[in-house]
């Protein structure tokens, strides 16, 4: 940190807000090593904006106006911020300076490295220890008398991008595995996912064959029919491909493709069109630049969100996964564990690469947590977090492409688990509504599908994230949490009254009574919450006419309001990082991951390892 | 009585009645004048007698026979064998789509049953006159006819104006219903305007709607105004005493805000018509803004479209969005809650009174000085509140429900003057309780009762047009008041927000189309199970107030809204 950054501090800078552009602030903008901040001047609460270097997705300098030099900067996490600054020059080193510190060159530089929340050694260890993949697979009853660890892959020998240890059949030799890896796109051989001891039923994944038009592999082969055998129940095997048919075809031209179902016994085979990866970034941000409109009609708004297909490739994975949950899956991975290991497990950490897929199935997850509010144990909240620590590289989970990376780069010693972290702050966390005894939360959830279009929501919680004049302005998780708090308090008051009651053996004491009062002073703490929450609101600007014509309070109104605001926020968030990135008032136009995005739609030969993928199934 | 030549066969047995996402039933129907009765057969699975269906027949909107029974019933070709007729001339389909947008259908043997029975509903379920409809029979026990039809006195309103402010006053001009048909006997207008200048007045708007008061904003003494266009016509007559009216509104050197629901194109050429609306030269005062709201055919259009694409099965998801957005039910929803919250925007934040009016002033207009008052008024919010609210704006400020409500989205009658004004507020309304959860003491289900009542009630509290025909048909002494029967203490209860907590302030909602949603609950009432979200709110319920026993009641709550049970009849209460 001690040279290349030209111009560290810059003032007079002004940040513009995308709904009202009377709220612009004038401030002043620095660049550390980790972050963009912004400190708005004269403020009495120092309204503060920070944003991290690995949030920015792009950065754009637009042509000069008299006021000034506008800079766009676009983050993964969906904030945009519009800055003027006045100096072309300064604005240009600005812009220098973010677009070397937005793109490191070594791992070693990402904020992870840096981060010290001060936890010692065993608490840090404690946390990468949290969710272990092992335990994970002997909660689904494996190893067992069909499935075991296999330590083929030790020293990445196999496959790289797999974990060491492996799980698969064990009628499976070492041979078949290694000459089914040989047969696969990147060595990537079918290896378990899921099991359901209940049926014994098994998800395994791969990537696709190297099939061509024509070329087998015995292997292969065999290594089909063991997963099939593993399940002694079921005649068949489905395969499940994941790409539109027509890519999966493509591939064969380049000596790829998928199962031909002559060649394998028992086999039914089953496309399911998930676009690959380019068109999904193309989508993603198709979607957020429709979320980036100038005042939208609701027409522009709805036409936009069809036009990008975002909603439609949503609902093609769910569907997805409802054909593959159909067969088996009950609930047990929407709890905390699983899912973290679910990610673990299956996730690359180069932003480029990965973005829509972990959106998108972040995005799902929030769908069905739409569909079944009882049914999940944590909230919106969370899962908008995780998004951000993905591309925040503030903890280590999300980094390298696989295990081998990580365990080279030594990241468990060198930087802290964000599962800690969350598990730490699990209290914001959480559904109120969350029922482990409901039934919701019994056995397969199963999401409405073919008609239900209109269930496919759009997100603006977490696209617009940044706009929080968008967003209902009362959380009912918040005030729900609170209300469960405060019952759980007074119960426990109840409780020691009700022993004195006994033990006092007044009968005439009447314990409704207490009961009744304690209520009201219950709704009396509240109500301080809640109306605090309620007085988030300031006016948009429902009309341009108004505009001219002489106002005659507006900013006292609203710098009342505003500081309401921050409070509100301030007492809500535990989260240090985030909290200091949702300012409110920070103006922020809109999201937009504008990366230069590589690719067209047509199916090309390396689509994407995540939809190369095939998923199997075993019935 | 007439009823009886309409039913041509009152009772038929063994029909199968089926509605979507059920098991079906078999039972007996039975029409009566006002009611479409199936119980079901004794001996079957189910309980004898156990009554399935219990529907107001002026809740049907539109009758469907199914056409391919009858094409078999023709009579045999040559080489048709006679077991064919008789096979297919012995039953026909009924599909039932009701105004509360739920679709019933009755399979029933017997070709010529099957046809006197549509014809019968088609009959009973299209008879206009107001003095047959069924709150003119309808009795129960536990409410006295008297009851709810005088809660909300403009006079109590007034009061609390007049405690502020003496600009103001109760005029009973209207008294007779002569200066003003739609008015109601008494009106609030500016203190220092004599109700002969009123009668001027009247007769330079249309339909004599002059300008009265639609709400005081205490913070600031902003007024609400609202009125009919004003006759300018082709040679742009003036009115000295319309200018004097809006002109005592505002004070030396003050402005005021007149916003017009009609496009300036619009307001312009209805001066053809002679119509129009205030010259900035004769006003000049006031400062107008245009804000085109959709109303009349176009808005009912909108609704029977956003009906037929929610009922689509067949519809994927790349094309739901743009069939979404081909309704245009969303954008009118948008440009209501805008429109209205640049009235109140007027009123609290430019400090300045505002007069809202289209042409007729009885649609648009209300809409937009209704939800207004939601925003700016946290009494309005309330559940008694929010009835007076309608009560004023609504009901007694002349929105003609008999026409507007005469049909629902899947009528295929001729239109007349059918148009969902009332319920695009109903789901502006809604639109504000979910952005603002905690903020409305009463709950969705209030919303969807209230949008059942004004199609087809057992009660008076929706009939006719205006005042005026209310009290010559003598609804207010022989129908009982929607009100009463809310405002009963067990009914009360499940129109309630658990999450309420007082919000004194003014709710400004957000107007982006991020913030727009679809109103579910009521599109998709009868098409999905809402099993799950009221799971949720029974949890929420439960977690609010532990001592209620919520889950039962929540239960009652939703078994009427969700087609497990299309019986659930109001009207079986006693």
């Amino acid at each position: 940190m001690s040279c290349g950054y030209p111009k560290r501090e810059v003032e007079n800078v002004r940040l513009l807000d995308r709904l009202s552009s009377r709220k612009a602030a004038l401030g002043t903008l620095y660049l550390t090593a980790t972050h963009v901040i912004f400190v708005e001047n004269g403020s009495e609460t120092r309204k503060e904006t920070w944003v991290l270097h690995s949030q920015i997705s792009s950065i754009e300098k637009q042509a000069t106006t008299a006021s000034g030099c506008p800079l766009l900067i676009r983050c993964k996490n969906f904030q945009v911020i519009q800055l003027v600054i006045p100096q072309e020059r300064d604005c240009h080193d600005v812009y220098i300076s973010l677009i070397r510190l937005a793109r490191p060159v070594k791992y070693e530089e990402l904020y992870c490295f840096s981060f010290n929340p001060k936890l010692d050694k065993e608490e840090r260890e404690q946390g990468w220890k949290l969710v272990d993949l092992n335990e994970e697979y002997n909660r689904m009853g494996i190893p067992n008398n069909y499935w075991q660890i296999s330590d083929v892959n030790r020293d990445y020998g196999v496959c790289d991008s797999y974990p060491t240890e492996v799980y698969v059949p064990k009628s499976a030799t070492a041979h078949i595995i290694v000459g089914s890896s040989k047969f696969r796109s990147r060595r990537r051989f079918p290896a378990l996912s899921y099991y359901c001891k209940d049926n014994n039923a098994s998800i395994c994944r791969s990537s696709q064959p190297l099939s061509g038009f024509s070329a087998r592999c015995l292997e292969d082969e065999q290594m089909l029919q063991a997963i099939r055998k593993a399940n002694p129940g079921s005649d068949f095997l489905y395969v499940v491909d994941t790409r539109p048919k027509l890519n999966a075809m493509a591939n064969r031209a380049a000596g790829k493709g998928y199962e031909n179902e002559d060649n394998y016994s028992n086999i039914k085979f089953q496309f399911i069109g998930i676009e690959n990866i380019h068109v999904m970034r193309n989508s993603l941000q198709k979607m957020l630049e429709v979320c980036e409109l100038k005042s939208p009609s609701m027409s522009d708004f709805l036409w936009g969100l069809e036009n990008s297909g975002w909603l439609k490739h949503i609902k093609a994975i769910m569907d997805a996964g409802i054909f593959i949950a159909k067969v088996l899956i009950e609930k047990d991975w929407v709890s905390f564990g699983h899912k973290f290991n679910h990610r673990y497990g299956n996730l690359d950490g180069d932003p480029k690469e990965i973005s829509p897929v972990i959106d998108q199935f972040i995005e799902c997850v929030w769908q069905l947590t739409e569909q079944f509010p009882c049914a999940f144990e944590f909230n919106e909240r969370f899962l908008i977090h995780i998004q951000h620590h993905v591309y925040s590289c503030q903890f280590g989970n999300f980094l390298c492409n696989s295990q081998k990376e990580r365990r080279e780069l030594k990241i468990q010693e060198r930087t802290y688990s964000l599962w800690a972290y969350l598990w730490k702050n699990r209290a914001d966390y959480l559904n109120p509504l969350y029922r482990s005894e409901n039934s919701q939360t019994q056995g397969t959830l199963c999401p409405q599908t073919a008609p239900c279009n209109f269930l496919y929501k759009f997100w603006s919680g977490m696209y617009n994230r940044f706009e929080k004049g968008l967003h209902p302005r009362q959380s009912v998780t918040d005030y729900l949490m609170a209300v469960k708090e405060e019952t759980q308090q007074l119960e426990e008051e109840l409780e020691v009254l009700r022993e004195r009651l006994v033990n006092l053996q007044k009968s005439q004491l009447n314990y409704n009574k207490v009961k009744k009062t304690k209520q009201q002073d219950r709704s009396k703490q509240l109500g301080l919450s809640t109306s605090n929450n309620s007085l988030a609101n300031t006016p948009q600007e429902y009309s341009n006419d108004l505009k001219s014509f002489p106002s005659r309070s507006p900013s006292q109104g609203d710098e009342e309001d505003s500081a309401l605001i921050l409070t509100q926020d301030n007492l809500k968030s535990s989260d240090l990082d985030l909290s200091a990135n949702s300012d409110q008032e920070s103006g922020v136009e809109d999201l937009s991951c504008r990366s230069p995005s590589g690719g067209g739609c047509l199916p090309s030969e390396d689509s994407g390892k995540d939809s190369d993928e095939a998923v199997f199934l075993t019935v | 009585m007439e009823f009886s030549e309409l039913i041509k066969t009152a009772t038929v047995e063994n029909v199968l009645l089926s509605c979507a996402g059920l098991p079906a039933v078999k039972g007996t129907l039975c029409i009566t004048s006002h009611h479409l009765l199936l119980s079901s057969c004794p001996g079957g699975d189910a309980q004898p007698g156990t009554l399935e269906l219990w529907l107001l027949i002026r809740n049907v909107d539109a009758v469907e026979k199914s056409v391919q029974n009858f094409s078999w019933y023709q009579p045999p070709r040559t080489n048709g064998s006679p077991r064919d007729t008789r096979l297919a001339g012995s039953s026909g389909t009924i599909t039932l789509r009701c105004k509360d947008l739920k679709v019933l259908q009755l399979e029933i043997p017997g070709m010529e049953e099957c046809l006197n029975i549509a014809s019968s509903i088609e009959a009973l379920s299209s008879v206009d006159s107001v003095m047959m409809m069924y709150p003119f029979f309808y009795r129960p026990e536990n409410l006295k006819l008297e009851e709810g039809w005088h809660l909300f006195p403009l006079q109590q309103y007034f009061q609390q104006i007049s405690s502020q402010t003496s600009q103001w006053r109760l005029s009973d001009v209207n008294q007779d219903f002569t200066t003003c048909p739609t008015y109601p006997p008494a009106v609030i207008v500016p203190a220092a305007v004599d109700d002969d200048t009123l009668r001027k007045v009247a007769r330079y708007r249309q339909g004599g709607r002059f300008p009265v008061l639609s709400y005081y904003h205490p913070k600031n003494g902003t007024a609400l105004l609202r009125s009919s266009q004003p006759l300018t016509g082709p040679n742009r007559k003036r009115c000295q005493e319309d200018e004097l009216l809006l002109g005592t509104v505002l004070r030396q050197g003050e402005r005021g805000f007149v916003i017009d629901t009609r496009s300036a194109q619009a307001a312009k050429q209805a001066r053809m018509t002679g119509g129009g609306t205030e010259p900035k030269s004769s006003y000049p005062q006031w400062r107008r803004l245009h804000r085109p709201l959709e109303r009349g055919r176009p808005l009912q259009e909108s609704f029977t479209k956003l009906v037929e694409a929610c009922n689509d099965t067949s519809i994927s998801m790349d094309r739901w969005l743009s069939r979404l957005e081909s309704c245009r039910w969303l954008s009118h929803v948008k440009a209501a809650l805008s429109t209205a919250c640049l009235a109140a925007q007027c009123l609290d934040r430019e400090e300045a009174s505002a007069l809202v009016h289209g042409a007729e002033g009885t649609d648009t207009t209300l809409l937009v000085t209704a939800l207004a008052q939601l925003i700016l008024e946290p009494s309005c919010r309330t559940l008694t509140g929010f009835q007076g609210l309608l009560e004023r704006e609504w009901i007694q400020a002349g929105h003609p429900f008999h026409l507007r409500c005469a049909r629902s989205a899947c009528s295929h009658a001729r239109l007349k003057q059918e148009a969902p004004l009332f319920l695009l507020f109903l789901d502006c309304v809604w639109q504000l309780s979910r952005q603002f959860p905690f903020s409305l003491e009463f709950s969705e289900r209030l919303l969807l009762t209230l949008f059942d009542n004004a199609y087809a009630s057992a009660y008076g509290t929706f009939l006719c047009n205006n005042e005026k025909e209310r009290c010559l048909c003598k609804v207010k002494e022989n129908t009982h008041s929607l009100w009463a029967w809310l405002n009963q203490p067990g009914e009360k209860k499940k129109y309630l927000n658990p999450l309420y907590s007082p919000n004194t302030l003014v709710i400004w909602p957000s107007v982006e189309p991020q913030s727009i949603q679809l109103w579910q609950g009521l599109f998709f009432r009868w098409i999905r199970s809402s099993q799950y979200l009221d799971e949720a709110w029974a949890e929420i319920q439960q977690l609010v107030d532990p001592n209620e026993s919520p889950v039962k009641e929540s239960r009652g709550n939703r078994l009427s809204r969700t087609p497990s049970s299309p019986a659930a009849p109001m009207e079986n209460k006693n």
